[in-house]
């Protein structure tokens, strides 16, 4: 009993955390569609969801963008994180990559805007997945730097000491041994790029907005019982994610 | 790094260089297909593809929030990836003055003969050179008459709500609209750079927080349904979607008046498609294709053919279908500010701020 | 999360044989990358922060120091004072709800930890906005919570939630709480087991230990979690708009609306520098706080 009544604290922090996600989960198979009036069951919305262009369309632009950033920032990061662990010694150095991964994103979203309108960089996905890699090669960069921090250098020196070049002790010691890293990075990369809002809102062209970028325009249009749906689907989607992560062994990188 | 940041810089001004300027290459006619931006819900949504079965050109439609929305997009973007937008009259006009709309060719849409009269000498645009109006209305009080005692008929009773309605009332947040009631109320302009007019507006609004309920451009009707709200500053036809839910949901034009919105269609300098443009705005001016959108979103247009068209019964249930040009052009036409945009802005920051 | 310790200042790396080659090769792109993506944008803020306003948008080329001097404008100062209030009530509210929890988690079975954070994480990585919109459901005043308490008859009119600075501070909070449990879990894990029992079961003024011991030493994790939710909510302006019902602006709001109602690019930079800065002068506190801590307990 004792040890229950301890754990009070994070029992009504879950609370507070699902009770919303609760609701919505109820009110997406609510066939009245307004949130305090219970029609009877239905899964309607959801074909409605599967049905509606502007979110597929959204869905699609998300993705690309989220790939496409992801694995950018996953290579670049990934050689930031060696160079950092290895070759750097300057503090700000250091601290310009770090940057990105607590810059607030209006400031980061209303200076790249300023940026592209100045150079001419037509708006659209590329701008968008060109500026999500900002802060996922931070992301990715802190989560694959402290892999390389804790593991035992002897292995390199090993493999090095009985002849085989840098590149290669790179290659086929290193990089095995830091990959739970990298892919524990490239999927929170990932699921950052997918839910980012503020700077695909800024930097987005028109023709294909996001998603995050499509729901902001079905929430603030108000009571929308597509939204729901979608939320449900989406929080099934990051069980997924986590669940595939598990498997491949990344998840503790993200907690440790 | 420094370095680096200045090649770029240099390399920017040069592309800014090289871009204007040029007039913009048009693809061959069978190759073109237009990219539309406009507010969601504020077209049939079968019109794109009954557009495409008729003239052969694709059209694709994407959505914008707000005026300031796609028009900040528009001015960052120098208009580029959109053939046509859907932004009202003052609008239209701060983008032709920032030189990023296209001549209207009169030839190309020839349904321009449809128009009211009136409908070609607007004051954002006499003439119709850059735009093409869409839709016009008025702006007024949306109300619940079954949850209101007596009918409001002044912006005072939003502005100063009688007990019953405190607390459950909703004002526009896009600033131009925010200023209106109480501009309206004290007898002035819509369009005043007057400074001291503009404190009196400010006050006038702050003190008015106190029985808002929330600024709200989007869902003012359901909170109408929902009864959250009694009564709301509405844009006519958007009056009409709550009305469609609930009977006793009325709409009124206070008596100090109002002004007169016009929505238009415009298209871009940077449009390669100008012809499949210039066809979608004949397309929708087509007194037939017009009449269906008077049908479907429930605003007036400012065709009389379509609006002859229209089924009079609409006119008893939808009180803004049933206005005369007359009527209509009774309210205020909107302007550009210009200068004093930033005005404008930093009161309605003000007004967010205060209270 | 290991960037929570990155945060936290760890120690630089030992020294180590630097290759040229190397270093380009591994730090060239990226840093290359940064300077264009993120140095030059900043550099060219700066910039614009002292230029004229062109009538309908862009910048005119003459020096001024006009945006600057907006900020004198009690509004704006009123605007960002409000702003830091209201970030500063969130980030205390997530430390008050997620110290515990988070102390919690670090004293459950191995097998359970890992569990307990993906459920703290997992509605982060729903959209955010759908989160902020489950409260507008809840909180509306015919929504969940009045209707609920109406037909319990605790209420007669319903209690006016949504649309006030509370919504506001309720949904940050909401949002980022996993930001604060995740790095007040990775210092508390941290802590010698026996320390952690200790706090617990020598009963002995359990206030006290806690301060004089427990609370120095979680400090880490306690900066950290507070950076990540006090930065983002500061500069949010979706919450605002969609909690505040538009009756409240926050810094967010006040930036976005420079480039999309204003059209005042000059101003908006000196907003967004002003972020910056703010977001600086509390990075300088962590690592003093830091240093001071780590010298009293060495």
């Amino acid at each position: 009993m004792a040890e229950l009544w301890r754990r009070t604290p994070l029992w009504m922090a879950y609370a507070f955390l699902y009770i919303p996600i609760v609701v919505l989960f109820g009110m997406s198979f609510n066939a009245s569609g307004l949130p305090t009036v219970w029609g009877g069951f239905t899964t309607s919305w959801y074909g409605e969801l599967f049905s509606n262009d502007d979110i597929l369309g959204g869905a699609r632009t998300t993705l690309l963008v989220a790939v496409g950033s992801t694995i950018v920032a996953t290579i670049l990061g990934t050689l930031l994180a060696v160079g950092l662990e290895r070759y750097n010694r300057s503090r700000v150095v250091d601290a310009a990559v770090m940057a990105p991964a607590i810059f607030p994103d209006i400031v980061m979203a209303f200076s790249l805007l300023a940026f592209y309108t100045l150079i001419g960089f037509t708006l659209g996905r590329v701008s968008v997945m060109a500026s999500h890699v900002i802060f996922n090669l931070a992301f990715v960069a802190s989560i694959v730097r402290t892999r390389l921090h804790n593991f035992d250098r002897s292995v390199e020196e090993a493999a090095l000491d009985l002849g085989a070049s840098e590149l290669r002790t790179f290659w086929r010691i290193t990089l095995p041994i830091i990959s739970p890293g990298i892919v524990a990075g490239a999927l929170l990369a990932f699921t950052l790029s997918i839910d980012e809002f503020v700077i695909a809102f800024f930097t987005n062209g028109p023709a294909h907005p996001t998603l995050p970028v499509v729901i902001y325009s079905m929430v603030r249009f108000g009571v929308t019982p597509e939204v729901n749906a979608l939320a449900v689907v989406l929080i099934g989607l990051s069980f997924t994610v986590i669940f595939v992560a598990q498997r491949l062994g990344g998840v503790k990188e993200l907690f440790t | 790094m420094r370095r680096a940041s200045g090649l770029v810089a240099c390399l920017g001004l040069l592309v800014a260089a090289c871009g204007g300027g040029d007039a913009v290459e048009q693809n061959p006619v069978d190759e073109q297909s237009i990219v539309i931006s406009n507010w969601e819900g504020y077209m049939p949504e079968d019109l794109p593809d009954t557009f495409a079965a008729a003239t052969g050109f694709d059209a694709t439609v994407s959505f914008h929030a707000t005026n300031e929305e796609i028009v900040g997009k528009l001015v960052a973007a120098g208009g580029e990836g959109f053939d046509v937008a859907f932004v009202s009259g003052q609008f239209a006009q701060a983008l032709n003055e920032q030189g990023l709309l296209a001549e209207i060719d009169p030839d190309k849409v020839p349904n321009l003969k449809n128009l009211y009269p009136e409908a070609t000498e607007l004051g954002y645009d006499p003439g119709n050179t850059f735009s093409v109006p869409y839709a016009w209305g008025t702006t007024g009080l949306c109300y619940r008459s079954d949850l209101l005692s007596e009918a409001p008929d002044s912006w005072m009773d939003l502005l100063r709500p009688s007990d019953e309605a405190a607390g459950k009332v909703t004002m526009l947040a896009t600033e131009r609209w925010l200023m209106l009631p109480a501009q309206k109320a004290l007898g002035f302009s819509v369009n005043t750079t007057d400074e001291g007019e503009m404190t009196q507006v400010k006050d006038l609004l702050i003190e008015a927080k106190q029985n808002l309920l929330a600024y709200d451009d989007t869902t003012f009707y359901s909170k109408l349904v929902s009864g959250e709200a009694v009564l709301v500053e509405a844009w006519d036809g958007w009056c009409n979607y709550g009305i469609l839910e609930d009977p006793n949901i009325k709409y009124v034009i206070p008596s100090e008046g109002t002004d007169l919105w016009v929505d238009t269609m415009v298209i871009l300098g940077s449009s390669a498609n100008k012809d499949a443009a210039h066809a979608f705005l004949n397309y929708v001016l087509d007194e037939d294709n017009h009449a269906w959108v008077v049908e479907n979103i429930l605003y007036k247009v400012p065709n009389q053919a379509a609006m002859d068209k229209v089924d009079p019964s609409l006119a008893e249930t939808f009180p803004n279908l049933g206005m005369t040009p007359a009527e209509v052009l009774g309210g205020e036409a909107l302007l550009d500010l210009g200068e004093a945009q930033p005005m404008y802005t930093d009161i309605a920051t003000e007004v967010a701020a205060g209270g | 999360m290991s960037l929570a310790g990155r945060l936290e200042g760890e120690e630089a790396k030992a020294s180590s044989p630097s290759s040229r080659l190397g270093k380009t090769v591994t730090l060239g792109p990226g840093l290359a990358y940064l300077a264009v993506m993120l140095g030059a944008p900043l550099a060219l803020i700066v910039g614009y922060s002292f230029l004229t306003r062109g009538s309908f948008g862009g910048v005119v080329m003459e020096p001024t120091l006009d945006a600057w001097g907006k900020l004198a404008n009690p509004i704006f100062f009123d605007v960002v004072a409000g702003s830091i209030k209201i970030a500063s009530i969130a980030t205390v509210l997530a430390l008050a709800i997620g110290y515990p929890a988070a102390w919690v988690i670090a004293g459950l079975p191995a097998k359970w930890k890992t569990v307990a954070l993906v459920a703290v994480v997992l509605p982060f990585w729903s959209n955010f906005l759908i989160r902020t919109y489950a409260w507008i459901v809840l909180l509306n005043n015919e929504g969940l919570i009045n209707r609920v308490l109406r037909g319990w008859g605790l209420i007669d009119e319903p209690l006016g939630m949504l649309y006030t600075e509370g919504a506001i501070v309720v949904g940050l909070v909401y949002i980022y709480l996993p930001l604060m449990i995740l790095p007040l879990y990775s210092s508390i894990e941290r802590l010698d087991p026996a320390l952690r029992e200790a706090a617990f079961d020598l009963g002995a003024s359990p206030r006290r230990t806690f301060r004089r011991v427990l609370l120095p030493l979680t400090l880490p994790g306690i900066m950290a979690g507070s950076i990540f939710v006090f930065v983002p909510s500061l500069g949010n302006f979706v919450v605002p708009e969609l909690l505040g019902g538009g009756q409240e602006i926050m810094i967010g709001n006040l930036v976005r609306d420079q480039f999309f109602k204003a059209r005042d690019l000059p101003f908006g930079s000196v907003l967004a520098l002003c972020v910056i800065a703010l977001m600086l002068v509390l990075l300088f506190i962590q690592a003093t706080v830091l240093r001071r801590t780590r010298e009293t307990h060495g």
